[in-house]
Parts: structure tokens; C-alpha cells; sequence
């Protein structure tokens, strides 16, 4: 049974049933969280590649990439530092099409990130229209400070497996914990178990 | 209280393990039908000092920190996890120069750097740029300008961004490309920069020290607060 803390009431929104995960809070703006300076990097420079447990890697460049079907989807997102946003409308290139033709025997998925970034979750989180490389935000091109020009999106995850500033997929046969799995993150992070931290 | 809207809280914790300067706590708050919050705090205290002391800013709109600087009292309870974090952090390992620029109450995890800083016997040199709107709105400030009087390689810089008294001798406006040109420890000294505060502030400063020559990745971050609306 919790500590009932003496005095406090709090603020009793009137959560949507179902939509706000336990320890969560609603807002309205679009909160930026990061470890360190925002890459910018030019469309001219980017690609995007999959590498590691694949025969035949793949790799596109930006225009290679624009060229791909894009979806516009309705997501909840939700922070491990507490803050959710809900139906937030994302653009982007869902990983089922990006993976179609890539064949592997890996089971695991480490992104990686301009600056240095990277995140590991299971290569099924990504699959069956779970996943998304976003490319645009609310109608907009993505912001860098929110990981523009490309992040993944995985929702059902908390953000901190949305890496902003994607660059690729590695996959991998065992689950290497990326940067906050490294120091003390959850590795899966199921907002809905409440997994932020290693242990939970 | 340090000021009209931020309170220090020193909790005493049965177990507690320790911890780094610039990690932080999650409190969990729950009201009597059940009702709970959870909110992030970083740790005001070096690792040295007793207890684990909080500084918590009243915000207007927030649903956890009134609680906090209003309500709580001597003897009371409350659920807190930690601590937490293993990046935003400085340790006599990291070395130096360290340059720690906070917004507002973004100083609240560099001082716990500069108190573990102290109690090392200020191994490295560092320098602290603190934007603040008024010196209404300042903390530590008795403390820290101790510090920088002793001249034992600790340096201490204000900015006022609304307004300043008279004969303010500080800097005055937002922190820029040019206040950080001149206040910033120069770039081939390979410096390790900690910024914190609003998400605005730290994404102009972060961006400011890497156009001065700053290695992206010895400029680590940490962002209050969301943008726009409302928040705990």
C-alpha cells in the first residue's frame, strides 16, 4: 500500500480512460529531452543503412528515402521522465517496408544516431505496424530539436526508444543495451509496466 | 527557503546509497483516495553532505511542486526512487576544465558538482555562468560567491535577464554566442561543459559552446520542464 503523503490532492484531471499509463502526466506542449547539442545534419549527407546479421545491407540516401511510401498515423507518446502526449500525428516510412526484403536471423535491434545515440529493443517491436521511421511531425518536416530530419518511432515503447537523429539499424543476435540501457534504463521499457529503470 | 518560489528540502533517507553529483530522485506523491504523481528532482547536496537535499521551484501551474514548497512540513513522509542518472553527472574522474552553465533553477544539479567539487579540494578548475531574471530570482548566492572569494579555482558569473540592480557589475541579457565567447572556458582546453535548465536555454547554449569549438560530446545536457503548458 503507498505512503498517502499528509496534504496533498493533487490535480485530478480527468485522464481519457486507458490512454495515460501509471506515473504519467498529460501535456500540452511537446517537451524536448536529450543527452547533448542537437546534430543538424544536411539531407545531402544522410542515408540510412542496415547492417550487422544481414546478407545483403541496405542503404538508402535521402532522396532514396522520400521516394518510399509514407503513412500518417495517430500516436500516444510517452517519457520516461513522466510526461505523456496524447495523438500526436506522425509521417514517416513504417519499418514493415524499410525490413520487406531484408532477410536475418537476428532477433535484436540496436538504432543508430547521429551525435552518437543508439537503442536497442527486439526486432518483433519493430515489425507489424508497430514502427516507423518519422519523418514529419504534426503536417510539418521534423524539427531537429525533435530529431529532424529522421527518428524512429516505436510508441508502444517509451520515447527514449524513439531515436532521434536515426541513422540505421544495426541487428544483432543478443540484446546489447544501447546509451540509457547502459546506464541504468530499462532494456525493453514498457511504459504500461511501468519499466524504466533496470530491475522494474 | 532560498527565495520567494524555491525551498530546499533536506530529506533523510534509511539506506540511502549514496550518489553522484547531478543525479536525481523521483518522488512519488499520493493523495487519499489513491490519487498519486510522480515527479523528477535532481539533488542539490554533493555527495559529502548529509541527507539528500532537494531544491524545489514553485511553479504556477504545477501539481506536484506547490505540494512541495507550500504544503510539506517537518516529519513528513514521502515515497522517493533513486538515485537516478549516470550521464548528467561529475565525478574527479571526468577532470576538466569544467564550465557549468545553468538557467534558472538548471543550477540546482551543478551545485551539487561544485559542493563535491569543494569537498575534493577543487581538483580541476571550473567556472559557473547563471542566468537568472532577477537577483530576486537568484540561489546560493551567499554560498557560491564564498567560493569564488576563496580564489581556489572555482569562478562564478551572473546574467540578469529581465532586470538588474544598480551598479550591477554582472553581465546582463540572455546567455549568447558572444557572452559565451568571452565567459566560457576557451575551446582547446578540451572543456567539459554540464548546461541545465529550460529546453530553450540549453538548446541555445549547447549550441552556442559547440560553434565555439566544444566537442559535441563534452557538452552534456539535461532539460527541465516541457514546452508550453503546463507542468508539475
Amino acid at each position: 500500500m503507498a505512503l498517502i503523503s499528509r496534504g496533498f490532492r493533487g490535480r485530478h484531471r480527468d485522464n481519457p480512460p486507458g490512454r495515460v499509463p501509471p506515473g504519467q502526466y498529460l501535456v500540452d506542449g511537446f517537451p524536448v529531452l536529450s543527452a547533448g547539442p542537437t546534430p543538424h545534419t544536411p539531407t545531402d549527407r544522410w542515408d540510412f543503412t542496415v547492417v550487422g546479421e544481414v546478407d545483403d545491407p541496405p542503404r538508402w540516401t535521402w532522396d532514396d528515402f522520400r521516394a518510399l511510401p509514407t503513412e500518417t498515423v495517430t500516436k500516444d507518446i510517452h517519457c520516461v521522465t513522466k510526461w505523456s502526449k496524447l495523438d500526436t500525428v506522425w509521417e514517416g516510412v513504417s519499418l514493415d517496408t524499410l525490413l520487406a526484403d531484408v532477410v536475418t536471423e537476428a532477433e535484436y535491434v540496436t538504432a543508430f544516431c547521429d551525435g552518437g545515440y543508439t537503442t536497442n529493443l527486439p526486432l518483433d517491436d519493430l515489425l507489424d505496424g508497430k514502427a516507423w521511421i518519422a519523418t514529419g511531425y504534426g503536417g510539418e518536416p521534423l524539427e531537429p530539436e525533435h530529431g529532424g530530419p529522421a527518428r524512429l518511432l516505436v510508441p508502444h515503447l517509451y520515447l527514449w526508444k524513439s531515436a532521434k537523429w536515426v541513422r540505421g539499424l544495426r541487428l544483432t543476435t543478443e540484446d546489447e543495451p544501447g546509451f540509457w540501457e547502459s546506464l541504468g534504463y530499462h532494456m525493453y521499457g514498457d511504459p504500461w509496466r511501468e519499466q524504466r529503470y533496470a530491475g522494474d | 527557503m532560498e527565495n520567494a518560489t524555491v525551498r530546499s528540502l533536506r530529506l533523510d533517507v534509511p539506506g540511502w546509497p549514496g550518489h553522484l553529483a547531478g543525479q536525481h530522485v523521483d518522488l512519488r506523491l499520493t493523495a487519499e483516495d489513491g490519487y498519486q504523481a510522480q515527479r523528477s528532482y535532481s539533488i542539490a547536496s554533493g555527495p559529502e553532505d548529509d541527507g539528500v537535499v532537494l531544491t524545489v521551484e514553485r511553479l504556477d501551474d504545477g501539481e506536484v511542486s506547490p505540494y512541495l514548497v507550500d504544503e510539506v512540513r517537518a516529519g513528513d513522509r514521502i515515497e522517493l526512487r533513486g538515485p537516478i542518472g549516470g550521464y548528467f553527472v561529475w565525478q574527479a574522474g571526468d577532470g576538466g576544465p569544467v564550465m557549468l552553465i545553468g538557467g534558472g533553477s538548471g543550477i540546482v544539479p551543478l551545485r551539487a558538482m561544485i559542493r563535491h567539487w569543494a569537498a575534493l579540494g577543487g581538483p580541476v578548475p571550473v567556472r559557473l555562468l547563471a542566468s537568472w531574471r532577477s537577483t530576486a530570482d537568484a540561489i546560493y548566492t551567499a554560498e557560491l560567491d564564498r567560493l569564488a572569494a576563496a580564489g581556489d579555482g572555482f569562478e562564478a558569473v551572473s546574467t540578469l535577464t529581465r532586470s538588474a540592480p544598480p551598479g550591477w557589475d554582472g553581465e546582463v541579457g540572455r546567455v549568447t554566442p558572444d557572452m559565451l565567447g568571452r565567459v566560457a572556458w576557451p575551446s582547446d582546453g578540451r572543456p567539459l561543459a554540464f548546461v541545465c535548465g529550460p529546453t530553450g536555454f540549453v538548446e541555445a547554449v549547447a549550441t552556442g559552446l559547440v560553434e565555439l569549438g566544444y566537442e559535441p560530446a563534452r557538452v552534456r545536457t539535461e532539460r527541465f520542464g516541457p514546452t508550453g503548458g503546463p507542468d508539475g
